[in-house]
């Protein structure tokens, strides 16, 4: 046992020794440590360097508020993290943990300099420097900004443990295991509501649980006693789940709430085995009851920052429940009458320990109880600097003048090694306000307490601004039990016994003889921002809380202000002269403790990132060498490479093959919507530009749908499979946009059709054939059907049959070839393909994928939209004037089109462009202009499509132009990097002008 | 006459414990009558009320704010700042506002950070790859730098984006500009507010707006929380509170107002020394100066004025981010928040006059406005200054909307086929 | 993230649902008798109102039903929910 252990608890198990190492040093630690109480028994203080002075820095406290103490783990190793707090590091065997943001070493710090040029960087200083001479700015000033800032460092590994999500629903969740949390579960279990309590450390009872005081007493108990027997009853409820290790994280509107469990940050590295490490929880509670307790002030004086200067009841904590001494010179510097009991804790245990008091007197019982064990107590005096360079030694101290704001006599040093300061208690009102509740300023302790509306949450306990143990209990009893509703509890005759304070005293910044332009008074460690910051902002202008801390980052740190937002505050009041509740306080925005990223994803990384869909015929493509492409959650054959062949080569063949012969698509991710209803055909004539009326049972028409704003929003074939019944098909892209939409226009627009929209993309699986064969390969897939273009024309469809199997076969083309569409349901789809495939094997029939389909209509003149269409595209800008019906009254989109910028003709228009070179492939995307020497440049339009055409030998490309329509013949320019390649506009229909192949 | 500040001059203080350094900017109670009123005092507000007074002489001005100055959106984005835009129009109006950015330090006497690190965008799929390009190509000759990126090249860019081709949107390439990079957003603010302070303009915080008073369709004062105010130009650039004031004067205007979400993680050493985006899947990141991960999330897609978005919005854009960098798994989020953006059909703002003489707007944002602060003011300034736009802004109007020219910055976001 | 009460199917998750806007617009029944200005009225001019807005909501990932809900864009509360073609509460 380390001199600094000197008392046994029951929280840490000192026959289990664990080993770690702190800066490439081993140490000794028990188990139930945290790496900063093993670190304090070991008598180690100095564990850090500040933000920006790299002044030294020691453990000061005893959780989540930590500033100092803030480590990377595990440096080297894949399970990496930096700036983890070591008061919220479990001890395991073979942690290795170092200190940050200094160099080479936390004890010799080269970054120490800007200590001693402080003077020269007061808050905000590089606003008004390093901006001379430019030049300097980009090459030395910025790196060496950016090289200094930062704590830890990066992983630069992926990290190879999991995180999981749980969604749970309760009627309460309380978060916070401490005194009140502990009552209110019980009220709320013991009343069958399904309960569930959070807490962030590993063992319920909070600070109550190290409580070991004559004059702090329940039920004649010592009070953690009673607590103790109190959460063993409180285990054995039913309806009650208790999650430790679990800090809430986020309270969001409607009572939803996040909050992450910790699983196995706490074991040794080799029982990690790459499983889940944190879960996030994902509640939403019906009613939720805050108890997180209250966090410490600091006092803010000149060198309040030395390692070994710690919070009161930290101090208490190490010493109660870890059983750690974190000196054995102990100077207690306070407030109130809380860091008396850290004096009596001492004094127990034979050890030395004085009190400074800013107050004038104080007659409650602790302090009562203090005196009488001897401990010498300086009143109206006040710490007016501290001495030590790793650690503190010594303290300066002189009294206090009659209102404070001075001292008055005498220096007086005193020799310490601890320096435990209190200046009182904030409440974590972090949840309330994060919920969107409001705070009210209580004048006579300086808090800012729950202002209470929301029917749906309480806060109970000291985070209530409840600080007196008698206090906790009964209004906690009494709260809880309004809230749930019930009329009696055990806890209506619990008897407590407790000192209350009586007397109070508070100096947000206190005095000094030397001026404040030359004391270092930290108000934020980590940043270190000190009050004579504060009081620049302000003499420069900046005002409210929030410029201040934005100015000079207070409260910016990983901590988040957690101890130094109320003393901002309090300092920016009494410069001003205003009312600190005046101010209001700056938000507290979630996360309440940093959160991993990981914890948020979950799940969804790697292979669960995004859904992917695949076609029921996709395990062939893959047998079959497919190259595919991603189509929004879609994977789609991009093309088959046979044995070593590029794109290009593929394409080129594929092209080739359904022109010459026969070529086949799985064309199944086409969104299919089914309309039916009486009123079908009149709702197609509303949703498309052309008219549907008088389409015959039985055939198919292509439609074009657009934007309320007149632009070209969707296509697709539909096809009229009965008097009341439409199947019609979507980009692949668009299938849900467009059924959203479609679904909006009825149910809100026209309610009064009747119509029913069913998405059956995934129902059916497509196989598009093409090619002067196709009609001889569907007639071997269908002997009995007659194909011939009397009994099976161009845009008709008509049932079929393939074994038992009901399918549908389409006579449409997207190609300009003779081509043929089958629809059978889903799961026969793949033998479907395999039956075309084998139909078709005497004519080489060639699987093509959507490189190749983008080609075979390019060559046709056929749009992509999305591709040749960017949403600022009418279909008269596309000249497609053919498909937009003049006599319809109305459709949507329809009132955009004449409007005065959408009738000019001077706007973009999809136009053919062949190049000079028919062998030079324009670049998609390449812009156009018609005069190369014009400065400005004016680009004219766009390449939308770009193809080599294997069946024209040459060059083919879409692009939209400024009056394209107007400039057939006309030669343009497409600039390059390296070159301007010469174009001539032509009609965009390259292939087939005449349309004889689509019966040929 | 302020004090210049140099390292001289901050030499020269520390000696005197930095007690003699002169406010930013004054704290003055309003006239009751000026030249000019600016309601909105974000970057773009004050950045009008500088040129207002710098480049047109007009200092009997006032800029008038509910709250804080730069406590709006200016402080709360992502501060990406670029000009590799699409359509001309935009591409004029941010290259115009980048070049001021670029001497803006030293113009306004006051650092602003501006970093040129470069700013990367990804494509994630063949339509992207179409886009992306179509917009460098645009880029290069508007004369924007501007270049196309393979996918090795983005690798070597910026060596810690995952790059394999097994992800699940791999990454087919990208554009960079390297004159793009990022700003310190506070100091935008503080800088336009002293340089405008100093010409005399009056920067009123806690003023609120209550009612814009008209004569006929002449605007002729505002009603504040400080009492009634005369002047018979006013420019209004309260982004997510346009509408708010619009309706004031009994307009509306083709916006909505929706949260957009932002958060940083805990400081670390430098990690990443660009800016990438990824609009596919929805991934922005930098890293501070200070060593945050700076991450830009998407906006609800509900009108609020909460500056509270929803959680999901943040998993999906942690999702993405770790998708790309999936070292940044153990990172944990510092801080998240929420500012409300004002957003156009067209995904392009609003500087134009209305049908009420004397009264601007300035607005519509969207999700993309710090980086045009200085532009913005300077193009807003001299609307007002001139009553009519300058060139770079004619296509910025109102009137778009009802003609159908839109300038669409959405692109071609559909992925169809 | 709200809970939403969806008239058909009762309180569910924020995420299943999408926001269609501003409620109470109704498309013109004869757009092709507006002038530009007003029809631009229609497609682009909102309300955007801070306070109490009524507006469009899908069911997306559940019924796919829309409906119309009344909420303070201030706070977020959500003050009633009610079906399309029902009167809306009085405000």
């Amino acid at each position: 046992m380390t001199k600094y252990r000197v008392n046994k608890t029951k929280h840490v198990d000192q026959t289990k020794t664990i080993s770690f190492d702190f800066d490439g040093k081993s140490y000794h630690g028990f188990e139930g440590d945290t790496l900063a109480s093993a670190l304090l028994a070991n008598g180690v203080h100095l564990v850090g360097r500040s933000f920006k002075y790299h002044r030294p820095r020691g453990i000061m406290s005893s959780g989540s508020e930590e500033p100092n103490a803030i480590c990377q783990v595990n440096e080297d190793t894949d399970l990496t993290e930096p700036n983890v707090r070591a008061t919220e590091i479990e001890l395991y065997e073979g942690l290795k943990a170092s200190s940050q943001n200094c160099w080479p070493s936390v004890k010799f710090d080269i970054g120490g300099i800007n200590n001693f040029i402080s003077p020269f960087i007061p808050a905000g200083f590089y606003y008004k420097t390093f901006m001379w001479p430019k030049s300097f700015w980009k090459k030395i000033y910025e790196p060496l900004i950016r090289w200094s800032a930062g704590l830890g460092k990066s992983p630069t590994k992926p990290d190879p443990e999991l995180y999981d999500h749980k969604h749970v629903h309760c009627d309460v969740l309380i978060i916070g295991g401490g005194i009140s949390g502990i009552i209110a579960s019980k009220i709320s279990a013991k009343n069958n509501l399904k309960t569930i309590l959070i807490e962030d450390k590993n063992i319920l009872g909070g600070s109550t649980i190290f409580q070991k005081n004559e004059n702090y007493k329940i039920n004649n108990k010592y009070s953690s006693e009673w607590l103790n027997e109190e959460i063993a009853e409180l285990k054995k409820l039913d309806n009650l789940t208790i999650k430790t290790r679990t800090s809430l994280a986020a309270y969001h509107s409607y009572n939803y709430l996040l909050a992450k469990e910790n699983i196995s940050d706490h074991l040794p590295l080799e029982k990690r085995n790459g499983d889940i490490r944190q879960r996030l929880w994902k509640i939403r509670a019906d009613k939720v009851i805050v108890a997180t307790g209250a966090i410490e002030r600091p006092l803010v004086f000149n060198n309040n920052d030395r390692p070994g200067i710690m919070l009161s009841n930290s101090v208490k904590k190490y010493l109660d429940f870890y059983g750690v001494s974190c000196g054995f010179n102990n100077v207690i510097f306070t407030n109130n009458d809380s860091a008396y009991e850290t004096a009596v804790s001492f004094k127990e245990k034979g050890i030395s320990v004085e009190i400074i008091d800013i107050r004038k007197k104080s007659n409650s019982k602790i302090v009562k109880n203090a005196e009488k064990l001897g401990v010498k107590i300086y009143w109206n005096s006040t710490i007016v600097n501290t001495l030590g360079h790793r650690k503190i030694n010594s303290i300066e101290i002189m009294n206090l003048s009659e209102d404070g704001s001075n001292v008055v006599g005498d220096k007086k040093r005193i020799k310490c090694d601890c320096l435990a300061i209190s200046g009182g208690w904030t409440p974590m009102v972090h949840m309330h306000t994060q919920s969107g509740g409001k705070l009210d300023f209580r004048e006579i302790d300086q808090t800012f307490i729950p202002n209470e509306i929301d029917e749906n949450h309480i806060n109970v306990g000291s985070c209530n601004g409840d600080f007196e143990l008698e206090d906790i209990i009964k209004n906690t009893n009494n709260k809880v039990k309004n809230f749930l509703k019930v009329s009696e509890s055990e806890f209506d005759n619990t008897s407590v016994l407790n000192s209350k304070e009586l007397d109070k005293r508070n100096i947000w910044l206190l005095p000094n003889f030397i001026s404040e332009g030359k004391c270092k008074s930290f108000i934020d460690f980590q940043n270190d921002s000190t009050a004579k910051d504060i009081k620049l902002a302000l003499r420069e202008g900046f005002k409210s809380i929030e410029h201040v801390k934005r100015y000079t980052t207070t409260g910016m740190a990983t901590d988040q202000g957690k101890l130094s937002n109320m003393h901002a505050l309090g300092i920016i009041a009494d410069t001003a002269g205003v009312k600190m509740g005046t101010l209001g306080t700056t938000t507290f925005r979630p996360p309440f403790t940093p959160l991993t990223f990981g914890s948020i994803v979950g799940r969804s990384v790697g292979k669960f990132f995004d859904t992917i869909r695949r076609t029921s015929i996709h395990e062939w493509h893959s047998q079959n060498n497919a190259k595919f492409e991603n189509v929004g959650q879609w994977k789609r054959p991009w093309y088959y490479p046979i044995n070593d062949e590029g794109l290009h080569d593929a394409v080129q063949r594929e092209s080739k093959a359904a022109r010459d012969s026969a070529g086949i698509l799985d064309a199944s991710t086409l969104g299919k919507i089914d309309i039916q209803g009486t009123d079908a055909s009149e709702f197609l004539n509303r949703v498309y530009t052309n008219a549907w009326s008088k389409l015959g049972i039985g055939k198919c028409r292509y439609g074009l749908m657009l934007n309320e704003d007149g632009m070209v929003y969707d296509d697709g074939v539909t096809t009229r499979l009965g008097e009341n019944h439409y199947l019609m098909t979507t980009t692949t892209g668009g299938a849900a946009n467009v059924l959203s939409k479609l679904e909006d226009y009825l149910q809100t627009e026209w309610p009064e059709l009747d119509v029913y929209l069913t998405s059956v993309t995934d129902h059916y699986s497509t196989a598009s054939i093409c090619g002067p064969n196709s009609k001889k390969i569907l007639k071997k897939i269908f002997p009995d059907k007659d194909f011939s273009d009397d009994a099976f024309p161009h845009m008709s469809y008509q049932n079929g049959k393939i074994d038992e199997i009901n399918c549908r076969i389409m006579r449409i083309s997207f190609t300009g070839e003779l081509s043929y569409e089958i629809n059978i349901e889903s799961k026969y789809g793949k033998s479907l393909w395999e039956k075309c495939i084998e139909a078709g094997k005497e004519f080489k029939i060639t699987p093509y994928g959507t490189e190749t389909m983008h080609l075979l209509r390019a060559e046709k003149g056929f749009i992509i939209v999305g591709q040749d269409t960017d949403g600022t595209m009418t279909p008269i800008d596309l000249q497609m004037d053919w498909i937009v019906s003049k006599k319809k009254y109305d459709f949507i989109g329809k009132r955009s089109l004449y409007r005065s910028d959408t009738i000019r003709e001077d706007r973009k228009q999809l136009v053919g462009l062949l190049t000079d070179d028919p062998n030079e492939v324009l670049e998609e995307g390449a812009q156009i202009v018609s005069d190369i020497n014009k400065k400005p440049i004016e680009m004219i339009g766009h390449v939308t499509s770009s193809y080599f055409s294997p069946n024209l030998n040459k060059s083919i490309a879409l692009a939209v132009v400024k009056s394209g329509k107007k400039m057939n013949g006309q030669k343009l320019i497409v600039p390059m990097e390296n070159k301007n390649i010469n174009v001539i506009v032509s009609d965009s229909v390259f292939l087939d002008k005449e349309n004889k192949r689509i019966n040929a | 006459m302020k004090n210049k500040y140099s390292i001289f001059s901050l030499i020269k203080n520390a000696f005197s414990q930095h007690e003699n350094w002169k406010q930013a900017w004054g704290d003055p109670e309003p006239k009751r009558e000026y030249e000019a009123i600016i309601i909105g005092g974000g970057g773009h507000g004050l950045a009008t009320a500088y040129y207002l007074a710098k480049k047109h002489n007009m200092r009997n001005i006032a800029v008038l704010e509910k709250g804080w100055i730069g406590g709006g959106n200016t402080g709360r984005n992502t501060t990406i700042i670029r000009s590799n835009y699409l359509w001309d129009a935009s591409a004029g109006l941010y290259d115009h506002a980048l070049k001021i950015w670029e001497n803006l330090s030293q113009e306004l006497n006051y650092n602003i950070m501006f970093s040129q690190r470069g700013v990367m965008n990804l494509a994630h799929n063949l339509q992207d790859v179409r886009d992306l390009k179509r917009r460098t190509h645009a880029n290069r000759l508007n004369g924007i730098d501007a270049v196309w990126l393979n996918t090795n090249q983005v690798k070597e860019f910026c060596p810690i984006i995952n790059t394999s081709p097994d992800i699940r949107y791999p990454i087919l390439g990208g554009t960079l500009q390297r004159r793009a990079g990022t700003a310190r957003h506070d100091a935008v603010a503080w800088g336009y507010a002293r340089g405008a302070d100093e010409m005399g303009v009056d920067i009123i915080q806690n003023c609120e707006v209550k009612g814009i008073k008209r004569n006929g369709d002449q605007v002729e004062g505002v009603e504040t929380s400080k009492g009634f105010i005369k002047t018979n130009k006013i420019g209004v650039v309260a982004a997510g509170h346009s509408s708010v004031i619009a309706n004031m004067a009994g307009l509306k205007l083709p916006l909505e107002s929706k949260p957009l979400q932002a958060l940083v993680s805990e400081p670390v050493k430098p990690i990443i020394d660009t800016v990438v985006m990824s609009n596919a899947v929805h991934a922005y990141v930098s890293q501070s100066d200070k060593g945050e991960l700076v991450i830009g999330a998407g906006t609800d897609a509900y009108v609020s004025y909460t500056q509270r978005g929803s959680h999901d919005v943040v998993e999906g854009t942690l999702k993405a981010i770790l998708e790309l960098y999936p070292i940044f798994s153990r990172m944990k989020m510092l801080r998240q928040w929420g500012g409300i953006v004002d957003i156009c059909p067209d995904a392009s703002p609003i500087i134009s006059k209305t049908n009420i003489k004397g009264l601007y707007f300035n607005c519509g944002w969207g999700t993309g406005g710090f980086k045009a602060t200085p532009g913005s003011g300077d193009l807003f300034a001299h609307t007002i200054a001139n009553d009519e736009p300058h060139k770079l802004n004619a296509a910025f109007n109102l009137n778009r909307f009802v003609s159908g020219d839109l300038v669409d910055e959405h692109g071609a976001a559909a992925v169809a086929h | 993230m709200f809970l939403i009460n969806c008239p058909y199917c009762g309180e569910r998750d924020q995420s299943e649902f999408s926001c269609g806007g501003e409620a109470h617009i109704i498309r013109p029944k004869q757009p092709t008798e507006l002038s530009d200005d007003q029809w631009a009225e229609y497609l682009f001019m909102r309300k955007n109102i801070k306070g109490v807005q009524f507006e469009r909501w899908n069911h997306a990932h559940g019924c796919r039903k829309w409906f119309n809900m009344v909420r303070d864009t201030k706070n977020d509360k959500i003050h009633a929910v009610y079906k399309m073609g029902e009167k809306p509460p009085v405000e």
